[in-house]
């Protein structure tokens, strides 16, 4: 009992700690959502907040589709999403008096990576879905050693899931033998200790502890995505409900100028051509 | 002044009256609406087919809506936390009751006692850095994350469950039973064996009972150490998705008021029927096992 009483007790403090957290807004941006826009956004709220001293941005991940349910539900000012808004959100939105507003913030390529001791480099569109869909499970039947392969996915409230299921599976289901990963950072996690494994993450989270394979023999990179020369492209979204105004307005106004984009670069993923 | 301390006793009673009512209204509160988002997924698919199916994909059209993988990876990471646990768990409250020196009783007792206080993440990320890829390079498996690894860590949860529970129930067996076994020229090991542990059976199993309820709802655990692939495992080197992970994985992006989101709560239903069975369990065998008292043995 006693146990029980102090365990409500700490959870009546989280609560109003969190709370607190949420009323006091003023000079405050809340900003929820993408894992993968993620690295971007802290690197531009950290030169935004440096900028204007007073600002407090506030920011956290949980996937695309958190996000966009956070918007809907009117908990953050700007959503960061890796994917467009689906239909039934939309409408979601609007019987709550919510109209979504779409900014592309970025460009994306979704690199399928392996550890960096496997021999394949290359894989074919179509062997990738073969991969995923389970078709293919020994890494010797695409050209390397006799192992079995383990696939790593991103869990279905992700965005860059959502992606990889549209571009590369066209709408067949992930084998269920798919372990599922909560966040880009943790797929490089499993992928670089697993020499069995394959993963895919957004272009930013590459790094030297994993291999990026090359799809349909061409690597990823800033000018392949741009050029549609790379298949498994995306745009990067924040939302915000209605035009954004005041704090949230200026602050992707910032992010879609030319500082802000070279902020977008420096963290590994394509900015957005000017038209 | 009788009257007035009547009246007071009558305001204590009163008191501790509305707090149990309390939490038993949270209680039926939380029930309440369990099965208000949970059970309109039985519209959508058949009880037999919800629990049954072996194809969880909540998110694609059609939607399957199949949580047996799930029931298999949450019974099989209890299970084998169990076999863990439970030997552990009641073998060091026997050491920490009956055969430690008080000295090193009153290091031991606090130190399996801080083991509960562990935040979940902490084991779960400790799990994942470091008892994961150990496992996946020692033996050379596909993967690090788990039966195996979600098992142990949950075992660690609760060892300190069942350890603590087991020494209170081998404390309260009454000091003469253990003397009258001495005085028969029974040693200490064998009056342990034969009469001081079924003396406490009732207390024990509750608290092996109330470790494996432990064990079959902790999420964050599982949900970073089990490997989350909604497959039937194979092998204890397989990795699994329970219940519990599915719930915390999915519920943030499940639509409010749609198939999926019903399709969760009612796992949730499901997990709350599993501990409840525990905890009947445990109650009968605390009444089966009653001990009735030194002075009819």
């Amino acid at each position: 009992m006693v146990k029980g009483a102090k365990l409500l007790m700490l959870n009546l403090v989280c609560i109003l700690l969190w709370s607190g957290n949420l009323t006091s807004a003023g000079q405050t941006i809340v900003i929820k959502g993408s894992t993968t826009v993620l690295p971007v956004t802290q690197a531009a709220a950290e030169a935004y907040m440096k900028l204007h001293p007073g600002m407090n941005i506030s920011l956290s991940g949980g996937g695309s589709g958190e996000g966009i349910k956070a918007l809907i539900d009117r908990s953050t000012d700007i959503a960061t999403s890796s994917r467009d808004i689906k239909e039934e959100e939309v409408k979601l939105a609007r019987s709550r008096g919510v109209n979504p507003v779409a900014h592309r913030v970025a460009i994306d390529a979704i690199v399928p990576v392996v550890h960096p001791t496997n021999p394949v480099k290359n894989l074919t569109a179509e062997q990738l879905s073969l991969v995923y869909q389970g078709k293919i499970t020994n890494w010797r039947e695409v050209g390397g050693k006799d192992l079995k392969i383990m696939v790593i996915s991103r869990d279905s409230s992700s965005g860059t899931y959502e992606t990889w299921g549209e571009k590369v599976l066209h709408g067949a289901r992930v084998t269920p033998r798919a372990q599922l990963q909560a966040s880009s950072g943790a797929i490089v996690q499993a992928v670089s200790k697993n020499r069995y494994a394959m993963g895919y993450i957004g272009i930013g989270y590459l790094n030297k502890r994993v291999k990026a394979l090359t799809v349909n023999g061409i690597q990823a990179s800033a000018e392949t995505a741009l050029s549609g020369a790379y298949p498994i492209v995306r745009p990067l979204f924040m939302f915000t409900n209605g035009r954004p105004s005041g704090e949230a307005g200026s602050f992707i106004k910032f992010l879609l100028g030319e500082e802000g984009q070279k902020i977008v670069q420096r963290e590994g993923f394509v900015p957005i051509k000017k038209r | 002044m009788p009257m007035t301390r009547q009246r007071r006793e009558e305001k204590i009673r009163l008191t501790f009256f509305i707090f149990a009512l309390a939490s038993m209204l949270a209680l039926g509160l939380i029930v309440a609406f369990l099965f208000r988002e949970g059970l309109p997924i039985f519209k959508e698919v058949s009880v037999a087919d919800f629990l049954f199916g072996t194809e969880w994909y909540p998110t694609y059209d059609p939607p399957e809506y199949g949580i047996w993988p799930l029931l298999v990876g949450s019974l099989a990471v209890t299970f084998f936390a169990s076999l863990i646990a439970i030997p552990l768990g009641i073998l060091s409250a026997v050491y920490v009751s009956e055969i430690a020196s008080d000295a090193i009783a009153e290091i031991l007792k606090p130190v399996i006692e801080l083991l509960a206080g562990l935040p979940s993440v902490v084991l779960g990320f400790f799990g994942m850095v470091v008892v994961a890829p150990w496992l996946q390079e020692t033996f050379d498996l596909p993967t690090g994350l788990n039966i195996i690894s979600a098992s142990l860590m949950l075992a660690v949860m609760a060892i300190p469950t069942i350890s603590s529970i087991s020494e209170d129930a081998l404390y309260a067996v009454p000091r003469e039973f253990k003397e009258a076994s001495y005085a028969l020229g029974a040693t200490k090991f064998e009056t342990i064996v034969n009469v001081t542990i079924p003396a406490a059976l009732s207390g024990i199993s509750t608290a092996v009972i109330l470790g494996m309820a432990r064990a079959i709802g902790e999420t964050m655990v599982v949900l970073m150490v089990a490997g989350g692939a909604a497959a039937v495992p194979e092998s204890i080197f397989d990795s699994v998705r329970p219940m519990p992970a599915s719930i915390a994985a999915e519920m943030g992006e499940a639509p409010f008021g749609s198939g999926h989101y019903h399709a969760l709560f009612a796992i949730g239903i499901v997990l709350f029927f599993m501990t409840m069975i525990f905890n009947l369990i445990a109650d009968y065998l605390s009444h089966k096992f009653r001990e009735v008292g030194s002075a009819t043995l």
